[in-house]
């Protein structure tokens, strides 16, 4: 697939510093996409952020894909742009599905990864170490049919009609809430048991 | 920090009173920035929205305060969530512009634009002169529209009803205009993969240019309004601040990027289209306050119109449509009489136009800032993954850092400024 584009040269450097955890660099369709070792992702894109020649420091968008053929691994996908450089690097993390899906988390590198880790757990179901407020995000707190976007989700969701809607009636108010907003609010004491056992972080919130 | 803008309200019209002095009266809107004196008062817990006018959306916001003044403020987002990226998985390529027409439903053309873009680039298809430009004439066309509901919800919010009525009245024009092309309003599905669904009907360039010479004028009159309005000031200077490092590091983009002085701009910075070969600029603020973000986006109205003169003074004649067979549909008049383009078209229908194995990203500059559109392919008719960046949800995601030590008033003020669309943050 590669295109007549040149590779961009933050991968020879990746490779010469980072060595075997540059796992591979390809060009697709004009765009240089890196694959590194998940165990040194974070300290590799720290160093695409603040290296004197790298540079890049805009974090575009946190991805991920999960393919078709089921033995691919789930591939993590970081677009990152340098602003004083006009370019963009796509970095890629495989994740193999017979391990726990886990990265380290990058918010404290850019703090616009926050809400974009919390739509990869919540659609992928990637667990980010170190986020500082991994919950869900587009589907609520305590939904329980997994995680849209893997491809043994269904596109009708897991559960039937009916018993969707018999959970949506079934639910809690007070349940739009989370933990920290009803610590503020002293309101968590006042919850019924099975609604406090719910939201709580052992609890079947969906997790 | 900005420095304060000082105004002053003349008392007389010659601007002195009898004695020769001038008589005037500072008019700067002192707000108190800071929580009061403690008063061991507990902290509120309020909640706004989901169904709020003030929240342009269905956006919920959990505020914690103490009196008056915000200490934390908990977004929660995913009310209007329709899983456009997962049923994107099941459909053609085609069929996912009417999805792209309901993520950010105010500027529906530009994201129509942007979907076909990355598809063509995956299948490496070429598209004609003709369409480049009508594109860019669309693209142009809902950044003015977007940002006009943008100025009038804004200025509605912070108490100014008038410009709100002038602004959808210029937007009910431009709405016209788009509906003579396209025939809807607001799910325009304009763009298919290579081509466009229609080109312009007879004499609509005509009406644009009408258009074009005439609307500025709407934006001169809301400046002469707003632009130093001692309340305006008072309501958006230094409120809901965010400077240069900040903005990049919580990824804004669009008008909420360059307000905050970044000039980075996707048209210049990596051009489509044509962009290039157009003469505009690109207006960047210095406080990355809500007044900033309102200069910034009026004078991208101003330069809109001057793109879309461009475009129509170069718009060449020529097909619409790229001339490939794979993914242009026969014309209907071919389709009865010839038995190959028949068999063309069914295909293209039932199994709809396979691209090769590969992925790309492809950022545009949309009314609310860089929409980028991520599409993996596998070799089949159907993108692995469609992935829609979203510049709203990584706007608004800012708005706990800018809105927290501010009064709640101040909340709303911040909030609208930065210009959110729901149908794009839960997609």
């Amino acid at each position: 697939m590669s295109g007549g584009a040149a590779e961009n040269p933050s991968v020879a450097a990746l490779r010469s510093r980072f060595g075997a955890a540059v796992e591979r660099g390809a060009v697709q369709l004009g765009a240089t996409v890196v694959w590194v070792a998940r165990e040194r992702a974070h300290e590799i894109l720290a160093w695409l952020r603040d290296d004197a020649d790298q540079r890049y420091d805009y974090l575009i968008d946190v991805t991920a894909v999960e393919y078709r053929d089921r033995e691919r691994p789930l591939e993590l996908v970081y677009q990152l742009r340098s602003l004083p450089r006009g370019l963009m690097l796509r970095v890629k993390v495989d994740l193999a599905k017979d391990r726990p899906l886990e990265v380290d988390s990058v918010v404290d590198l850019w703090r616009g990864a926050d809400w974009l880790e919390r739509e990869v757990w919540d659609m992928f179901g990637i667990r980010f170490r170190g986020h500082p407020d991994l919950r869900r995000i587009l589907m609520w707190e305590n939904y329980a049919e997994g995680h849209p976007l893997r491809k043994d989700f269904p596109l009708r969701g897991r559960f039937s009609r009916s018993e969707q809607v018999r959970r949506a009636l079934g639910a809690d108010l007070r349940a739009h809430y989370s933990m920290e907003e009803l610590s503020i609010a002293e309101a968590y004491d006042a919850l019924p048991a099975d609604v406090r056992e719910r939201l709580s972080p052992d609890g079947p919130a969906g997790r | 920090m900005a420095e304060k803008r000082v105004l002053e309200l003349a008392l007389a019209t010659p601007g002195v009173d009898a004695a020769g002095n001038p008589a005037r009266l500072p008019l700067v809107v002192e707000t108190p920035r800071t929580a009061e004196p403690e008063l061991d008062t507990d902290h509120m817990l309020i909640n706004i929205g989901p169904q709020h006018p003030a929240t342009h959306g269905v956006l919920r916001l959990v505020v914690e305060l103490d009196g008056e003044v915000v200490v934390r403020v908990i977004p929660h987002i995913g009310y209007l969530h329709s899983g456009f990226e997962k049923l994107g998985e099941y459909r053609h390529y085609n069929q996912i512009i009417p999805l792209t027409d309901r993520t950010d439903y105010l500027s529906a053309p530009a994201n129509n634009v942007a979907f076909a873009l990355a598809a063509e680039q995956l299948m490496g298809i070429e598209i004609t002169e003709r369409c480049t430009v009508l594109r860019v004439i669309a693209c142009e066309l809902s950044r003015i529209i977007s940002h006009l509901v943008w100025a009038g919800t804004t200025a509605i919010d912070i108490g100014a009803f008038t410009v709100f009525l002038w602004m959808f009245q210029e937007r009910e024009r431009a709405y016209n205009l788009i509906e003579e092309w396209t025939g809807a309003r607001l799910t325009t599905s304009l763009t298919r993969v290579g081509g466009l669904m229609a080109d312009v009907p007879d004499g609509w360039t005509g009406r644009l240019k009408e258009w074009c010479a005439k609307f500025p004028k709407t934006l001169d009159e809301v400046d002469r309004m707003l632009l130093r309005n001692g309340i305006w000031l008072g309501r958006t200077q230094d409120v809901g601040v965010m400077t240069a490092a900040e903005a990049i590091d919580y990824s804004l983009s669009g008008p909420m990027l360059r307000a905050s002085g970044v000039a980075f701009d996707v048209r210049k910075d990596h051009p489509y289209l044509d962009y290039d070969s157009y003469d505009f600029e690109v207006p960047v603020g210095q406080h990355g306050d809500v007044y900033d973000r309102y200069l910034v986006r009026m004078e991208e109205m101003r330069q809109s119109v001057r793109i879309l003169e461009q475009a129509l003074a170069r718009l060449p004649d020529g097909p619409i449509n790229a001339a490939d067979a794979r993914v242009i549909l026969p014309p209907k008049r071919r389709l009865m009489s010839d038995m190959e383009s028949m068999i063309h078209h069914f295909k293209q229908v039932m199994e709809g136009v396979p691209a090769p194995a590969g992925e790309v990203y492809v950022p545009v500059e949309n009314p609310k800032g860089e929409l980028g559109t991520y599409l993996v392919s596998d070799g089949t008719a159907k993108p692995v993954r469609w992935r829609i960046r979203p510049p709203s949800f990584l706007n608004i995601a800012a708005l706990p850092k800018m809105a927290e030590g501010h009064l709640l008033s101040d909340l709303i003020a911040i909030n609208a400024s930065v210009d959110i669309v729901m149908g794009e943050i839960d997609r």
